[in-house]
C-alpha cells in the first residue's frame, strides 16, 4: 500500500512524471493518490495540444468521494492523451505506475519535484 | 425494491372522475402528431398507496435525526406552512394588476430590508431561485463592476480548498478563472498564500465564514483588507449564515457581495421539498447592477433595471412563496434569531466534546454550528471507513452526517447538530455513535456490510458511477 516507484519524479499533490526520452515525458498520478482518491469513475481528459505547466491543473478525476483536480509535474505540450482511461478508469487504481494519463513534449524542471526519497519522506510528515 | 407506478398502471383504471362538462367538446382530429402519451392507469387507493409506501422508505427531518453537515437539516415550523399557504399569498398571479398585490409587494420588501438588517448590507434581490443561483448572480455582478470600471484584466476568483464545490464552479460560470488558497493548520485562510495570490488580476475571493470547518476565520478583517487594498471585491458564501445571526454580520466584515441559501439559515424546505431560494445582498456600490426583476426603492416601476443591471436572473418576482416561509420565520423568531445561532453552536460543541473521547476532531477547537471528525485511524487500523459508519447509522434511523467533505480532512465526517434537535436527541446520537465504534473494534465486518434493515442495503456506488442507468424503459 502506498508504494513509491524509484525513477519517477513527484509533486507533493500526488502526481508522477517519467521521462520517457530527451524531451517526452510520460504523466500519472501516485499509488497514494489512487489509494485516497478510492474507486475512480470517471477521468475528464485534456485535448491534445494543451499546454500544460509544471504545477497547474491540466485535468480532473472523478471518484465515488470526489473529484479532485490533478497537476501537471511537467511544462510542454500534450502530444497524447491516455484514451482507454474514458471506457476504463479504473486502471488507474489497478496500476498507477504503468498507467499515464499524457504524454508531454517538453522540459523537466526537477527543481520542483521530489525525487522518490523525497516523496516516500513527504509522505510520512503529511499522512 | 418497490415497484414504479409505470409498472402499477391497469388498463382503464383512474383516480381522478372529471365531472361532467358544460363546455362543447373539440376535437383534436386535425393534428397530425397523435399518439398515446403512456400515463400511468390507477385508481386513487393505489396511488396513495404508492406515494406513502415511497414516503415511508425516505428520511427526512420529520422522521428523524439529520446531522448532515454544511446542509443545516433544521426543522421546518408548520407555522410556515401555514403562512405560505394563506389566498393571498398562494392564489395570485404575477400578471394580476399592481394594485391587488400591494401587500404582497410590501411582504418582499419586509423580507429584503430583513435579510440586509441580519447580514449587514445595503439592499437585496429575491430573483435567484436558489443558492448556487445566488453565487452566479453574484459573480455575474463582480464581473459586470470591473467590467463597467474598465478594469479587464481582472479575470482571477480565489477560493480557498476548504471551499463548498459550488463556488469555483459559479466564478468559472460567470468567466472567471479560479485559483485556491490553502487552509492554514487552524483551519482557517493561510494569509500568507493569500498575501502571494491577491494581485492587480484579482477579481474576488469567495469566503464562507464560518467555514465548511465549522470555524469562524479570526483573521477576516486582515483577509478583505487584503483584498480590497488590491482593488478586488470580497464575496460571502451565505451558507453558513446560520450560526453567526445577531453576533456578527458578513457587511461589517467587509464582504460586498452575500448571497443566502433560504433553506438554511431561515428554515424553507430543502431539495425535494423545494423549489429554493437564495437571495444576493450587496453593499451601495453594487446595487445599480442588481438583476432586473428585483424589487428596489428608487425604480420608476417594477419593470424598470437599475442602471447597470445584469440583466433577468429569473421571471417575475424569483420564488415567492418560499422568500414568505422565510419571512415568517424571521418575524416569528424576532431578536430570538441570535439564540438560534447560540443554540447551534452550543448543540454542535456539545457534540463534539461528548464524541471526542472517542472520535478524532480534525481541528479540535471551540466549533461553530458544525465540526468535522476524521476517521483516518480507524480505517488504517480497522479498515472501517467513514462510509462504513455512515451505512451502519442508517439501520437506527439517523441520516449520516456529510461524508468525504471538505477534501482537506481524510476520512471525513461532517456533523451539523442544528438548534432544532434537544439535548435527548443529541444524547441518543452521541450514544449511537459510542457504540458503532465498539462494534468497529469488536467486529470491523458489522460495518463494513451494513446496513440490513432498509430498503436498498448497500448500494454498489462505483458500479453505478461507472455505468448508470438513468432512464427507465418499459417492457
Amino acid at each position: 500500500m502506498n508504494s513509491v516507484k524509484e525513477g519517477y519524479y513527484y509533486l507533493s499533490t500526488h502526481e508522477w512524471v517519467k521521462q520517457e526520452s530527451d524531451t517526452t515525458f510520460l504523466v500519472g498520478i501516485s499509488d497514494f493518490a489512487q489509494h485516497a482518491l478510492g474507486d475512480i469513475v470517471y477521468v475528464a481528459l485534456p485535448e491534445v495540444n494543451d499546454n500544460v505547466k509544471q504545477g497547474e491543473r491540466f485535468c480532473d478525476v472523478e471518484s465515488v468521494k470526489a473529484v479532485s483536480d490533478v497537476y501537471s509535474p511537467v511544462s510542454g505540450t500534450i502530444t497524447e492523451i491516455n484514451t482507454s482511461l474514458e471506457d476504463s478508469p479504473e486502471l488507474l487504481n489497478q496500476d498507477p505506475y504503468g498507467v499515464w494519463i499524457m504524454k508531454v513534449e517538453g522540459s523537466l524542471d526537477t527543481s520542483g519535484l521530489l525525487d522518490s526519497a523525497a516523496y516516500t519522506l513527504h509522505l510520512e510528515n503529511e499522512h | 425494491m418497490a415497484k414504479l407506478i409505470f409498472e402499477l398502471s391497469s388498463l382503464g383504471h383512474q383516480a381522478v372522475t372529471f365531472p361532467p362538462s358544460h363546455l362543447p367538446s373539440v376535437s383534436f382530429d386535425e393534428f397530425e402528431n397523435q399518439g398515446n402519451i403512456d400515463l400511468p392507469e390507477i385508481a386513487e387507493i393505489d396511488l396513495v398507496r404508492h406515494y406513502i409506501g415511497l414516503s415511508k422508505m425516505a428520511h427526512g427531518v420529520d422522521t428523524g435525526f439529520y446531522p448532515l453537515g454544511s446542509c443545516t437539516m433544521k426543522y421546518n415550523p408548520k407555522l410556515n406552512e401555514d403562512v405560505a399557504s394563506l389566498e393571498g399569498f398562494a392564489k395570485i398571479h404575477p400578471l394580476q394588476p399592481l394594485w391587488s398585490v400591494q401587500g404582497n409587494l410590501k411582504a418582499m420588501r419586509h423580507l429584503q430590508d430583513a435579510l440586509s438588517e441580519i447580514c449587514g448590507m445595503d439592499e437585496f434581490t429575491l430573483q435567484p431561485a436558489a443558492g448556487a443561483h445566488g453565487e452566479f448572480t453574484g459573480m455575474l455582478i463582480i464581473a459586470a463592476y470591473h467590467r463597467q470600471n474598465n478594469d479587464l484584466k481582472r479575470t482571477k476568483v480565489i477560493v480557498p480548498d476548504a471551499a463548498h464545490g459550488t463556488n469555483p464552479a459559479s466564478a468559472v460560470m460567470a468567466g472567471f478563472d479560479v485559483v485556491t488558497v490553502k487552509s492554514n493548520a487552524c483551519g482557517g485562510v493561510d494569509l500568507d498564500e493569500l498575501r502571494s495570490l491577491v494581485d492587480e488580476n484579482t477579481a474576488a475571493l469567495m469566503l464562507t465564514n464560518p467555514n465548511t470547518l465549522g470555524l469562524f476565520d479570526p483573521n477576516i478583517k486582515a483577509i478583505a483588507d487584503l483584498v480590497h487594498e488590491a482593488g478586488g471585491l470580497l464575496y460571502y458564501d451565505g451558507a453558513n449564515l446560520n450560526a453567526i445571526m445577531g453576533l456578527s454580520r458578513p457587511g461589517d466584515m467587509g464582504f460586498d457581495v452575500v448571497h443566502l441559501n433560504l433553506h438554511k439559515t431561515f428554515s424553507t424546505p430543502h431539495g425535494g421539498g423545494g423549489p429554493g431560494s437564495g437571495p444576493v445582498g450587496v453593499k451601495t456600490h453594487l446595487i445599480p447592477y442588481l438583476p432586473k426583476g428585483s424589487y428596489l426603492k428608487d425604480l420608476p416601476t417594477l419593470e424598470s433595471a437599475p442602471s447597470l443591471s445584469i440583466g433577468r436572473m429569473r421571471s417575475f418576482h424569483g420564488n415567492f412563496l418560499t422568500t414568505m416561509r422565510a419571512l415568517t420565520y424571521i418575524l416569528f423568531n424576532g431578536k430570538g434569531l441570535k439564540d438560534v445561532s447560540m443554540n447551534a453552536v452550543l448543540n454542535a460543541n456539545y457534540m463534539m466534546h461528548q464524541l471526542s473521547d472517542v472520535y478524532t476532531v480534525a481541528y479540535p477547537q471551540t466549533c461553530m454550528h458544525e465540526f468535522v471528525l476524521t476517521l483516518e485511524k480507524e480505517k488504517d487500523q480497522y479498515n472501517v471507513s467513514a462510509k462504513d459508519l455512515s451505512k451502519a447509522m442508517l439501520d437506527h434511523n439517523m441520516h449520516p452526517p456529510t461524508m468525504y467533505f471538505p477534501q482537506i480532512v481524510h476520512e471525513a465526517l461532517m456533523i451539523e447538530p442544528n438548534e432544532t434537535e434537544s439535548k435527548a436527541t443529541l444524547d441518543e446520537a452521541i450514544s449511537l455513535l459510542k457504540q458503532l465504534h465498539q462494534t468497529m473494534i469488536d467486529d470491523p465486518s458489522y460495518l463494513q456490510n451494513a446496513p440490513y434493515t432498509t430498503p436498498v442495503l448497500r448500494v454498489d456506488d462505483v458500479l453505478a458511477a461507472r455505468v448508470p442507468i438513468l432512464k427507465y424503459h418499459k417492457e
